[in-house]
């Protein structure tokens, strides 16, 4: 469980602008603005969720933490054994070391395997890689890493073509934590699996996580994935956060329009549930030409005449529960409510 | 058979041949579509679902692919005596009399807009050649006003200029709705959607989904609606049939297939989704293992290995038979009929 007050990541202020080229010189012409001021923190042993509509940047702010991706502004600390590392200012040799400590799960667990590799050597790569071992060890820490992600050692001289995609999600996992991080970036890990195995991959992350001491920030689409796995989760439009909360709040009592749409968008498996579905008009904002104001006012219905010129700032409304809207504390939103009870 | 079925597929059989031994894509799956309601299918992926629809518009590559059985009833005309059926398993897959049903009687919504748009022409000219294709009498300059049209009714803003643009210059929700509009443009009798909203965002889902069906209430066509989502599922479908590794294991009218499930495997997916709606469990409630491979089917019920009713001299001695266990549910599993019935009758199981 989380500890309190122990931070492992902290994000301020992280900006992402990709330069839009034109013409045969090249000439940039403006930028996408993909991340546009994201402020978040992460505690140790946590899972921080991360939703939004495609295109908002949730992707390249996984990437900008990981540091696939050179961010173009904003500082990523990492507290590392009472060490504090910020993560942009590391030489690249420093750099090199340190990306074991942050590792990314991908969507597709079809592209993201080298097929012309075996379990064991996509599993052993990283490794390697990094000196960490070799021979025998590597093979005796591969084979444990791939049972406990629920695959046989069996497995191990096979190709990723002879393996389901849920296996094939399995391999991708072993892969990212074999070198034991401590941050997993985990990017949509279950939306391209099957129903019943996005449930068995949801329960072996969680499992993970506590075997292995993991801190996720968890990037789905799906909302009630989302929530089952994430503490908080942070709602993200255009660039921004426009809200953060303990998961449970932010489903019955979201603060921020687009969260609120956002919920009552999610399709619920029960025929008897009519809800009063909140249509989002009009397309969303480009992040190479975003509006003024707040991001969201062209698409909000509780729309004043400062959202268009001012715009909001992240604000702690009550505690841990962070808003970016001018009116959050007088809006009366819409959530999720609980009326059902579990099944039996 | 209802008087208002659409479409009566009895026994379809779909296989194919490949190297490695013959995959049974699709095997022994009957249904009714009936006019203006939606069928929605659901199972994982590899079950057979788009084969069973590319059958239906005869659309599976051959070869490998082969309807090896089954018919596939198209009724036309009323109720009465001039009623008649046209059986597509028997047409020529590329002949005239099927060229003429697709995108007319019935269209088909893919799931990734673009390999179904041609990339080199604009959205207008690819409805419009659908509508002069389709469409006696109609004149080249009264088409363009009816794509127009089309776009407009699929909620797309600024028709008249989208209705030039490329398919690349479009959002993902906007090139599905452009495509609901090309897949409605000759107001089909029958809409097939294989699985139309899965790669769009949930509030271009919901869009979507409400689009269909009012669209659906407008022009009273029936659907036959595709996704792995059970709450798109219960969303749209008047009726739902499950399927698993080629065949129908289960089939209800929505609420009753939710309300009371009884395939094993769908109690296990009903189960195994997180509900936003109810107190969050500490686990997911996880289906076990996987499908199995297409050539390794256990002998007897194709999910007897992953069952957690699994009856051991059973399940595993013959393939249950579809039975309707209350009126107007069907369900595959010995759980609700004796093995010795399925025994004598395991071959014509529909
Ligand atoms: N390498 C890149 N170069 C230029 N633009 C990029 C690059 N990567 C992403 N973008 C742009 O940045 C924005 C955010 O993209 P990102 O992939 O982070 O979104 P996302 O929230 O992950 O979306 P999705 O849900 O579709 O995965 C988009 O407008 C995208 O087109
Ligand atoms: N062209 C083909 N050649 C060989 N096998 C095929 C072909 N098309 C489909 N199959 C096989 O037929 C079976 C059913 O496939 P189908 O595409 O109908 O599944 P599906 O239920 O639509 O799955 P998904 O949810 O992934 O779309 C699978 O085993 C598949 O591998
Ligand atoms: S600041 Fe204004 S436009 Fe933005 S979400 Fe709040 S009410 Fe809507
Ligand atoms: S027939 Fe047997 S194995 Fe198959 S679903 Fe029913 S109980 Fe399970
Ligand atoms: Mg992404
Ligand atoms: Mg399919």
């Amino acid at each position: 469980m989380a500890d309190d007050n122990e931070l492992l990541l902290e994000v301020n202020d992280l900006r992402m602008y990709f330069p839009i080229q034109k013409g045969i010189l090249r000439q940039t012409t403006g930028y996408v603005k993909a991340v546009d001021g994201v402020s978040l923190s992460i505690k140790k042993g946590e899972t921080l969720g991360l939703v939004g509509e495609s295109g908002c940047g949730k992707t390249t702010t996984g990437r900008c933490i990981v540091r696939v991706y050179q961010p173009t502004g904003g500082e990523i600390v990492f507290h590392d054994e009472g060490e504090i590392v910020d993560i942009n200012r590391l030489t690249r040799q420093e750099l090199k070391t340190f990306r074991r400590n942050m590792q990314m799960i991908f969507q597709d667990p079809f592209s993201s395997l080298n097929p012309r590799m075996t379990v064991l050597e996509l599993v052993g790569e990283p490794l390697l890689a990094h000196g960490i071992a070799r021979g025998q060890e590597l093979e005796d820490r591969v084979a444990e890493m791939v049972r406990s992600v629920g695959l046989r050692v069996e497995h191990l001289p096979r190709y990723p073509h002879s393996f389901s995609g849920g296996q094939r999600q399995r391999i991708g996992i072993a892969r990212a934590l074999v070198q034991r991080p401590k941050l997993v970036v985990c990017d949509e890990p279950v939306s391209a699996l099957d129903v019943s195995v996005q449930s068995q991959v949801v329960n072996l992350l969680q499992d993970l996580q506590s075997d292995l001491d993991l801190t996720y920030l968890f990037v789905a689409h799906d909302m009630s994935v989302v929530r089952q796995i994430s503490n908080r989760i942070a709602v993200m439009y255009v660039g921004k956060l426009v809200e953060v909360a303990e998961s449970e709040e932010l489903l019955r009592d979201p603060k921020h329009p687009y969260s609120e749409t956002l919920l009552s968008a999610v399709p619920r498996p029960n025929p008897h549930h009519h809800m009063q579905r909140l249509n989002l008009e009009g397309e969303p904002a480009d992040p190479a030409n975003a509006p003024p104001g707040c991001v969201f006012h062209p698409r909000c219905r509780y729309m004043e005449d400062i959202c268009q010129t001012d715009v909001p700032a992240l604000v702690e409304l009550t505690p841990g529960h962070h808003v970016a809207c001018h009116f959050a504390d007088q809006l009366k939103l819409q959530g999720i409510d609980y009326a059902r009870s579990p099944r039996a | 058979m209802a008087h208002d079925s659409l479409l009566e597929i009895k026994n379809l059989m779909t296989h194919f041949h490949l190297h490695e031994g013959i995959v049974r894509a699709v095997d022994g799956v009957s249904f009714d579509v009936r006019r203006g309601q939606t069928l929605g299918i659901i199972g994982e992926s590899g079950c057979g679902k788009s084969v069973t629809v590319h059958s239906i518009l005869r659309l599976v590559p051959s070869p490998p692919g082969n309807i090896v059985d089954g018919q596939i009833l198209l009724h036309r005309g009323g109720n009465g005596m001039d009623r008649v059926a046209v059986d597509l398993a028997r047409l020529d897959p590329r002949g005239a009399e099927i060229r003429a049903i697709r995108g007319a009687e019935i269209s088909m919504v893919f799931q990734e807009p673009m390999t179904s748009f041609g990339p080199m022409h604009t959205i207008g000219n690819q409805i419009i050649e659908t509508i002069l294709l389709h469409q006696e009498g109609v004149e080249s300059s009264d088409a363009r006003d009816l794509a127009i049209e089309n776009l407009r009714r699929v909620g797309i803003p600024r028709a008249e200029q989208i209705v030039d643009a490329y398919p690349h210059q479009l959002s993902g929700g906007m090139r599905q709705r452009a495509m609901i509009a090309m897949a409605l443009s000759c107001t089909p009798r029958l809409l097939i959607a294989d699985e139309p909203t899965t790669a769009l965002d949930v509030t271009i889902q919901a869009q979507i989904l409400e689009l269909l069906m009012a669209l659906q209430e407008e022009v009273g066509m029936a659907v036959i609606f595709i996704t792995h989502n059970l709450g798109v599922i219960a969303e749209v479908a008047d009726e739902v049939a499950v399927m698993y590794l080629g065949r129908i294991v289960e089939q209800a009218g929505v609420n009753e297939l939710f309300d009371n499930p009884q395939h094993p495997y769908t109690q296990g997916l009903l189960n195994s989704i997180p509900h936003i709606d109810e107190e969050k469990l500490p686990r997911l409630r996880a289906i076990e293992g996987v499908v199995p491979d297409p050539y390794e089917i256990p002998s007897g019920c194709a999910f007897s290995d992953r069952c957690p009713s699994f009856k051991p001299g059973t399940c595993d001695r013959a393939m249950p038979n579809l039975d309707e266990t209350v009126s107007g549910h069907l369900v595959r599993c010995f759980l609700y009929s004796d093995v010795e019935e399925g025994l004598t009758e395991g071959e014509n199981g529909g």
